[in-house]
């Protein structure tokens, strides 16, 4: 079994997460990827789609491409997000301080910051009009 | 997402099955928010808990703002993928898990 490649073109909105994870996990299942790493895969995935349906276009209309590549040796996927909304790099964000207390720590800027820590490798790129933000996890 | 709730006096134990993600944690939010008065221990049972992502990380962040003034809150049974996203994520620090 060689690499697999799957795309779907899909409305940014987040009633469409389900779609996307669901496509997702049916090329992880493909080559047996773990449940701890599917589940840190998803969260990355969440992460970054629902970022795409929530900022990515001001008027709500506008799709994004989520293109899955997965191969069985060394077991690795690749995932990438395109969109043509309002530029925007999620990993410039400033991490938030995680050894703040309940009472000090602001709700919010922890989903880029879990991408980042569970993936082997996240890249932006803003090229030809478009977003495109790629993840990669090997296990 | 499924919830269950069980109230003994000012106690109430939340146990939730199922994943707590962008689409799910607006309903435990609300459920919160009409179940926190006069509540003084607050657990929450995690042993179904398949999936959190931040949406929920969110929402058991400000249960816990809403808790250190009324009493305390403890979280119970996580499995070790979600305790690997608490320690990642410093929420081992600042909740109580059981």
């Amino acid at each position: 079994m060689s690499k697999m490649m799957k795309e779907l073109t899909i409305s940014a909105t987040k009633e469409n997460l389900y779609s996307v994870l669901a496509l997702i996990d049916e090329q992880l299942e493909l080559i047996g990827c773990p449940m701890k790493a599917q589940m840190q895969l998803d969260i990355a995935v969440e992460e970054i789609f629902v970022n795409i349906a929530s900022y990515a276009y001001p008027d709500g209309n506008g799709t994004a491409v989520v293109r899955v590549e997965v191969q069985p040796d060394p077991p690795t996927a690749v995932i990438t997000f395109i969109d043509s909304g309002t530029p925007y790099n999620p990993l410039a964000k400033t991490d938030p301080d995680i050894t703040l207390t309940a009472a000090e720590r602001q709700i919010g800027g922890l989903g880029i910051f879990m991408v980042k820590k569970s993936m082997d490798d996240v890249k932006y790129t803003y090229a030809d009009g478009c977003n495109i933000l790629t993840l990669k996890k090997g296990w | 997402m499924n919830i269950q709730k069980t109230v003994k006096g000012t106690a109430l134990t939340i146990s939730i099955s199922g994943r707590i993600d962008t689409t799910t944690a607006p309903a435990l939010e609300q459920e919160l928010k009409s179940s926190l008065d006069g509540c003084t221990e607050l657990t929450f049972d995690f042993a179904e808990v398949a999936y959190i992502s931040s949406a929920g990380l969110r929402v058991l962040l400000s249960a816990q703002k809403t808790m250190n003034k009324q009493g305390s809150m403890k979280l119970k049974n996580a499995n070790s993928s979600i305790m690997d996203i608490f320690e990642v994520t410093g929420f081992t620090e600042i909740l109580t898990i059981e």
